[in-house]
């Protein structure tokens, strides 16, 4: 049998890591929303993310996961590279993941830490994530003009959650919060563009690879679908964020601008898995580690399917009480 | 920086994220278990007092297991970090063991822990029950997992050189290697004890808050009861465990009982200070021919000291002391299990058992740690026994780097360990309150 086993592995990976952006991408910018909103918000907003946090975050340990496991030689260069923006991202992740559970059960000025703590380790973590996407993209090219993109597209990642989680937020809340959501999501909504359109300018002055791949007419002229689609998803989200409109409508657009986005940087890259220097089939693990866990894969990943669309179904539904009451 | 710095450096922050790490799950693997018996004893009874149980038990869980995962991710990211060389020479075989420990375990517990901890009120109750069982199915499954590949490092089988890569030739044979069905079951029994010391150790402290609370002391009396069951069983499975690594790592015993030269009819040496320069025991008490007898059952027998494993052997005091407050705490636990289940028989405790109690609530913690220094310092200098060095598979991170991250992380856990006792101990007291409340 001949199957291509590095091509579905980063297939899986790929679609691992878009799936914990979006997700835990709402949580993260639902954290960085907390000190807009009011006590009694705030314990809404932690609630409408309480029972989901944890199983999103599990997403980027599999896509690392895979990383590490589907193609280990790729593992070290780019976690090697990557060393302390990892670090920062972990320190991050910890603050908010723990805050979770401190804010609601320490007392007094102990709760008020965790609060800020939460809103802080959720800022830290985007921020990292995205300085990392920066590094990545241009291969760890050094020089104060990659840093500077690097930082700018940690910030741009940071307005991308913000949208994802006000849009999140508009779902699952109601009334005086709803409109603040729908509000905080419209200067989200802004931040991104701006964020795209100088990252889409950028990422080929940046990097001479991606460069040729997109400006290779007549190819360009199709891959302009792309940011056609993107801009207008954008419109769709923009107009979507009025009262008469249903609710679940801007968070699916906001997922529709991340899938595109995720395209359009999976086709700047493929089939590299390091810029530049490694192709996913230069970096992959022996077909033996691969072929047995393509079997586990294939069985668990329907059941992970299943009783991740179960839990949400649970909680479906506006948010009306602060957890743990 | 030279090579032994960075290896140091690497070994220190692992090493270090790895003991805060395993805190947790130690806990929650078992706790888990008790989750399920207290919340089908609500089912069944429809009593307030097994609720408040199940409730005040359940955020501990919740806090714990946010701790576990927070710091496990941190894990995740350092196996490629720190030690590129394991992923490079055995990410074959190591790889699809982690792969499947996040397919079948961590979606699973993460994803029904949402439901136990906030859909009581949203689904039937059998639901919540099956939510439950499925967390503790998640914690028992991914503890397989990763002791299979920590087994594995101990006492390698099933792994075939193909192409200069080692790769798997049997996976049945990498999973079930000579190791794994010890190591797996004293670490199951190591949690249960830890749970039901650490459950029984909080109900007496709500009870020394406010004395005669029949919730606190319900929950008491089961958690005493288990510690009863599990500690004799731990001690025969850590035996059984232990004859297993004199067949195949018998550096590792040899430097547990502190045997320096090959001998025969080796002691028991009980307490000593391990002098490594001079290789003997200063201030040994010993037993004269005990360890030949537990380790051979035979008075004469010849034990292989550690001048046979030269240079490749682990440090004796890590491994001499480790096993000792392992073992000590072990037995203590024995005891004072079996005594509690005899006296809370007799009526309501006096408060100074209580306070040994409450004493205990952490001694699970302590003695895991111990014995998990014994069994991984143990391996050295071997990442895995007789394959990799761990030498060979430390990564090129600058010192600076390591140093900073190190600081990062030492500051993090403090603020992470101090903020969790004190909410524990917190939670434990408004428990006791409530009660009080309600009477």
């Amino acid at each position: 049998m001949n199957i291509d086993l590095p091509m579905i592995f980063a297939a899986l990976m790929g679609i691992s890591i878009l799936l914990y952006v979006v997700l835990d991408g709402y949580d993260l910018g639902v954290g960085m929303l907390m000190p807009a909103a009011s006590p009694d918000q705030q314990d809404l907003m932690v609630a409408s993310i309480g029972p989901f946090w944890d199983a999103n975050e599990t997403w980027l340990v599999l896509g690392i996961g895979l990383l590490l496991v589907a193609f280990p030689k790729a593992h070290g260069v780019v976690l090697g590279e990557l060393y302390l923006p990892v670090a920062v991202m972990l320190i991050g992740l910890m603050f908010r993941g723990v805050a979770f559970e401190f804010r609601m059960k320490a007392q007094g000025w102990h709760a008020e830490l965790w609060n800020w703590l939460f809103w802080f380790g959720s800022f830290l973590a985007s921020l990292a994530q995205g300085f990392m996407l920066g590094r990545y993209i241009t291969g760890f090219d050094d020089g104060f003009g990659f840093w500077l993109f690097a930082l700018l597209v940690g910030a741009s990642v940071c307005g991308g959650y913000v949208l994802l989680g006000a849009t999140w937020l508009v779902l699952r809340t109601e009334g005086e919060l709803q409109i603040k959501a729908r509000a905080w999501a419209r200067w989200g909504l802004l931040w991104v563009a701006l964020g795209v359109a100088l990252v889409s300018v950028a990422t080929p002055l940046a990097s001479e690879t991606v460069r040729i791949k997109w400006f290779d007419f007549p190819h360009t002229l199709w891959l302009m679908i792309l940011p056609a689609a993107s801009v207008a998803a954008g419109v769709w989200v923009w107009r979507s964020l009025h009262p008469a409109v249903a609710d679940w409508k801007p968070f699916a657009g906001a997922v529709v601008i991340y899938v595109l986005a995720f395209l359009g940087l999976a086709y700047s890259i493929f089939p590299y898995v390091v810029v530049d220097r490694m192709t996913i089939w230069d970096a992959a693990s022996h077909e033996s580690a691969l072929e047995f866990m393509l079997w586990g894969t294939a069985i668990v990943l329907p059941c992970i399917a299943g009783y991740t669309v179960f839990a949400y179904r649970v909680f479906r539904g506006k948010v009306t009480t602060a957890l743990y009451k | 920086m030279d090579a032994n710095e960075a290896l140091l450096l690497a070994r220190t922050q692992f090493g270090l994220n790895i003991a805060f790490h395993i805190l947790f799950p130690t806990l929650t693997i078992a706790l888990a278990w008790f989750l399920v018996y207290f919340r089908v004893r609500y089912e069944r009874a429809r009593d307030a007092g097994w609720l408040a149980t199940y409730k005040l038990w359940v955020k501990i869980f919740a806090l714990t297991f946010a701790m576990g995962v927070v710091t496990g991710i941190v894990m995740s990211f350092q196996f490629g970090t720190n030690w590129p060389g394991y992923m490079n020479n055995v990410g074959n075989i190591a790889g699809p063991l982690l792969a499947y420990e996040v397919l079948t375990a961590f979606f699973l517990e993460a994803t029904f822990l949402g439901v136990m901890l906030f859909g009581m009120n949203r689904v039937p109750g059998w639901l919540h029950i099956l939510s439950t069982v499925m967390v503790a199915v998640g914690t028992s499954l991914s503890a397989f997992w990763i002791l299979a590949l920590n087994s594995w490092m101990q006492t390698p089988t099933g792994h075939v050189m193909v192409d200069g890569v080692w790769i798997a030739g049997d996976w049945w044979a990498v999973i079930f290697n000579p190791s794994f069905p010890y190591r797996f079951t004293h670490m199951m029994l190591a949690s249960g004890l830890t749970a039901s010391f650490a459950i029984a150790g909080l109900s007496a402290w709500r009870l020394l808050r406010a004395p005669g609370d029949a919730s606190a002391t319900g929950t008491l009396r089961v958690a005493v009861l288990v510690a009863a069951v599990l500690a004799p069983l731990q001690i025969f499975v850590g035996d059984l465990h232990g004859l297993n690594t004199l067949e195949h790592q018998p550096a590792k015993i040899a430097a547990i009982e502190g045997i320096w030269e090959t001998e025969q009819g080796a002691p028991l040496v009980l307490f000593a200070l391990p002098n490594e320069k001079e290789r003997r025991n200063d201030y040994a008490i010993e037993i004269p021919k005990g360890a030949a007898l537990v380790l051979k059952h035979d008075a004469d027998a010849e034990l292989r000291g550690l001048n046979e494993f030269e240079p490749d052997r682990p440090p004796v005091a890590p491994l001499f002391f480790g096993f000792r407050i392992m073992v000590g705490i072990g037995v203590s636990m024995l005891a004072l299990a079996w005594f509690g289940v005899w006296r809370l028989r007799r009526g309501p405790p006096p408060r100074a058992l209580l306070w040994i109690f409450s004493a205990f609530t952490f001694s699970g913690w302590i003695a895991t740690l111990a014995g998990w220094i014994v069994t991984e310092v143990g391996r050295q200098p071997w990442l895995v026994y007789g394959v990799l060095r761990t030498a060979d598979a430390v990564g090129h991170i600058s010192g600076a780097q390591l140093g900073a991250s190190l600081t990062g992380y030492v500051l993090t856990y403090s603020v992470m360990l101090l903020a969790y006792f004190v909410v524990l101990t917190h939670m434990a007291g408004k428990g006791a309150e409530q009660q009080e409340g309600l009477q």
